[in-house]
């Protein structure tokens, strides 16, 4: 094939002692981005199984896309509703397509150059954790955020939030909340409020549920709108359902923790009882669903151990309620809850692990 | 009364090109070679020079640290070449064969009425002494040691691993006297673990004197240090021996007929061999002797042993010295465009469901050699946990050996574990982890300290 000739013949070019060798992890990216490479196994075992790494994330990727399609068409009725222009679902697509692709593009844009950098400064192969970092981050930011801001939070992510600690694999925080975290408290007025949800209508305040439970004790909202997305938020998170049929695929090709998940939902309810609201609107409102089935479950950052994958998300869900019932500063949780149990999950892991070990010792002494 | 082991976790790969139950022929072992390679942490002596005649049975190198452990030629015939490698590192003895096959002769012994001390030096004078490999580290035995129990696994769950009862047919009397005789060196009784399906129909069910487990289970359910994990875990500080089943086979027929008798059914497999069948063959035969199994020309890997343990020899090599199993894959050295992201990619097997195999039942796959993506850090976390039905934390045990943590590695498990437990770990991972080599690297590391 005349595309694999032309690799070919560039290869040398990119390779150690080639003109171009400073490239070679991008030459390299690109080439096993179009073609699984011809490398056969050297050491251990003869044969491998079929999945890699590109497998794995591009899963993640399409468990991502009812969201993603979602959000676009949700962008587009919001703004419908707010300024009375009736739209048709085509119509609402097309402006959330338009909203949307922008943040895409600086997502990856920006996101990629510094992967790419970062791969080619250690000479090793780009990973692909970064495909599903790119994919999420516009997913948990308004729609409104200002372009050089999300390449900041996107810039911050991936230098600070990974590449310092060595790379995807190696990071303790889950980089797309760092993105958010760092808009968070870097830009507060551009990432809260009531007038941040909604594209192209100035001024126009779209309360979510969450900040009216915050305000006045009650939500306007519907369960059957909670649930199915017609609501202001953050792009990604207004769907229960699409996150719900996300979180299906997941589960069914088992790329991310279902035990995660369960708890981390048990958790949430459990101290959902204690709001004035049913505790179920705790898992349809804001990001509860998204976090919990998308980031919750990032294996990088959560615990790795069987058992202390279930203390892990049930912490998450607890906290994230917790904060969201009695804080009154702030009325989304889950961002925090999830960061403060990637910091201590290894610290969960160190226990289970230890429980492991004490239990050999005694076996030693009871012999 | 035996015990029954019941394992969920574990993966039985499907590939292509299990033996069919006939013996297709006997193939002629010209030059035969017995590798010091395939023995961990030993350090050989040459007995012998090139050009040297010997009989089948007679040592060709020993352990330079245990001269008494000696290691035997298969056949009678000349020592054609002592092959080094790096540094002198005595890499293989070739010896090529006269084609009379005479044998170093004792007289036959019954074990019934030896003591410890002379069964030992039986097997240490007729070359069986490597055969008994010690847990923890693998690596040959001392004979001067006592061990807690001795351990055999009847059932190789290993991918198109030869069937025991199959290439022992006939061989009932030397397995009960090879057991007879490792039951002279332990008071704890020698374990047998059979395949909790199959043992009712085997021959080896009737053995005496041995414990008997029932075992249920995918691969690595076979491996016999799973088996001991379940049965009785190795703690610090003790010893048990493990010796194959082929060995045992081998050890009784040297005290029945007085003979080193090297001679095994080997079975030839893969989803590159043409007509898997066995073949009567011999330990160290060479790979060329299987050459009418693949079609010339075409690359193919030639591996002694399975797929996930085994080595690669390439055409010239040699048979291990444990190994009664080829396999032959097709090498996969092919760019497929887009592969990663096809939807479908039916033929490809994969142990996550990301793929369709999971729902195709028992399809057989025509698996190769190659990796299917390239090395990352690791990432996905729970995939190994998922086929080592150990009481052992992988990746855990993994990082301590990288990090060279001794105290670290001993609490994680590490005088439980072989690299043949984690081969499976290395099939299913996504990150292309080499966790077969980190694990031994570490009990490298441990043979190291604590000598």
């Amino acid at each position: 094939m005349g595309l694999r000739k032309t690799f070919d013949k560039l290869e040398p070019t990119f390779k150690k002692g080639g003109k171009l060798s400073a490239f070679g992890s991008f030459f390299e990216a690109f080439e096993t981005f179009i073609y699984v490479p011809k490398t056969v196994t050297a050491k251990g075992t003869h044969v491998r199984d079929s999945i890699d790494l590109k497998r794995t994330m591009s899963t993640v990727m399409l468990a991502l896309l009812p969201a993603i399609l979602y959000g676009m068409y949700n962008i587009g009725v919001q703004t419908s509703l707010a300024s009375g222009a009736a739209w048709g679902f085509w119509q609402c697509i097309w402006f959330g397509f338009l909203k949307l692709l922008p943040l895409y593009l600086v997502s990856y844009i920006v996101g990629l150059f510094f992967e790419c950098l970062f791969a080619n400064i250690r000479n090793e192969e780009v990973s692909e954790g970064y495909f599903v970092t790119g994919l999420i981050i516009p997913l948990i930011v308004p729609v409104t955020i200002p372009l050089w801001m999300l390449a900041l939070a996107v810039a911050f992510a991936v230098v600070i939030g990974k590449e310092v600690f060595g790379g995807t694999g190696y990071n303790i925080w889950n980089p797309a909340l760092m993105a958010r975290a760092f808009l968070f408290f870097a830009y507060p007025k551009q990432m809260t409020g009531d007038d941040v949800w909604v594209a192209g209508v100035d001024g126009f305040s779209g309360a979510t549920p969450l900040s009216q439970l915050a305000a006045t004790g009650s939500v306007d909202y519907s369960v059957a709108d909670m649930f199915f997305g017609s609501i202001p938020g953050a792009v990604g998170e207004t769907s229960t359902l699409a996150i719900l049929i996300g979180a299906v695929i997941l589960i069914w090709t088992g790329v991310a923790s279902w035990k995660i998940m369960l708890s981390c939902l048990a958790g949430g309810l459990l101290v959902g009882l204690l709001g004035d609201v049913p505790c179920y609107y705790q898992l349809i409102m804001g990001g509860f669903a998204f976090g919990c089935v998308f980031m919750a479950t990032d294996p990088v950052t959560s615990a790795q151990t069987e058992a202390g994958k279930w203390i892990y998300g049930f912490l998450i869900g607890a906290f994230a309620v917790l904060l969201r019932l009695f804080n009154p500063g702030y009325p989304e949780g889950m961002m925090l809850a999830i960061l403060v149990m990637n910091t201590f999950a290894p610290l969960i892991d160190h226990i289970v692990v230890s429980s492991n070990i004490r239990k050999r010792l005694k076996r030693a002494q009871t012999v | 009364m035996s015990e029954q082991i019941r394992l969920k976790k574990g993966l039985d790969i499907p590939v292509a090109g299990a033996a069919s139950q006939t013996i297709a022929k006997t193939v002629s072992a010209d030059i035969v070679a017995i590798k010091p390679t395939d023995f961990r942490a030993l350090v050989p002596k040459m007995v012998v020079k090139e050009g040297d005649r010997v009989l089948a049975g007679d040592p060709l190198f020993v352990d330079k640290n245990r001269p008494q452990v000696s290691f035997c030629s298969p056949v009678s015939g000349t020592v054609e070449a002592v092959v080094r490698g790096e540094k002198r590192k005595l890499l293989e003895v070739r010896v090529k064969a006269d084609g009379k096959m005479e044998y170093r002769r004792k007289k036959a012994a019954v074990p019934a009425s030896m003591t410890k001390e002379k069964a030992a030096e039986r097997m240490l004078a007729m070359g069986l002494w490597p055969m008994v490999i010690q847990r923890p580290y693998g690596i040959i035995a001392n004979p001067d040691d006592c061990p807690k129990s001795i351990f055999i696994s009847a059932m190789d769950t290993a991918p198109l691993a030869p069937d025991y009862d199959f290439v022992l047919q006939n061989r009932f009397d030397d397995v009960q006297t090879g057991v007879d005789v490792l039951s002279k060196f332990t008071k704890g009784g020698v374990h047998f673990s059979m395949n909790y399906y199959t043992c009712p129909s085997s021959e080896f069910k009737k053995l005496r004197g041995v414990i008997f487990h029932e075992f249920e289970g995918k691969h690595p359910a076979g491996n016999v240090g799973v088996q001991i994990n379940h049965i009785s875990p190795i703690n610090k500080g003790e010893i048990v021996w493990t010796v194959d089943l082929l060995s045992v086979a081998m050890i009784g027929k040297a005290f029945n007929e007085g003979i080193y008798d090297a001679t095994r059914l080997v079975a030839v497999t893969g989803p590159a061999a043409k007509n898997p069948a066995y073949v009567n063959a011999i330990q160290g035969a060479p790979m060329a002797a299987f050459a009418d199994f693949f079609e010339t020309g075409e690359n193919v890997r030639l591996v002694s042993g399975d797929i996930l343990t085994g080595e690669n020899v390439g055409p010239d090599g040699f048979l291990g010295f444990f190994d009664n199993q080829v396999t032959i894959l097709k090498e996969g050295d092919y760019y497929e465009t887009f592969g990663w992201c096809k939807p479908f990619r039916c033929k490809k097997f994969s142990f996550s469901r990301t793929y369709w195999s999971w729902l195709c039942g028992r399809k057989k796959y025509d698996m190769d050699t190659n990796t299917n993506g390239g090395p990352r850090p690791f990432v996905v976390s729970d995939v190994y946990a998922k086929v080592l039905p150990m009481d052992i934390y992988p990746v855990y045990l993994a990082k301590a050996c990288l990090a060279k943590d001794i105290e670290k590695m001993e609490n994680l498990g590490i005088y439980e574990v072989l690299p043949e437990d984690f081969a499976l770990c290395e099939f299913v991972c996504p990150s292309k982890v080499g966790i077969q080599q980190i694990i031994s690297d570490g009990i490298d590391l441990m043979l190291k300290e604590m000598a």
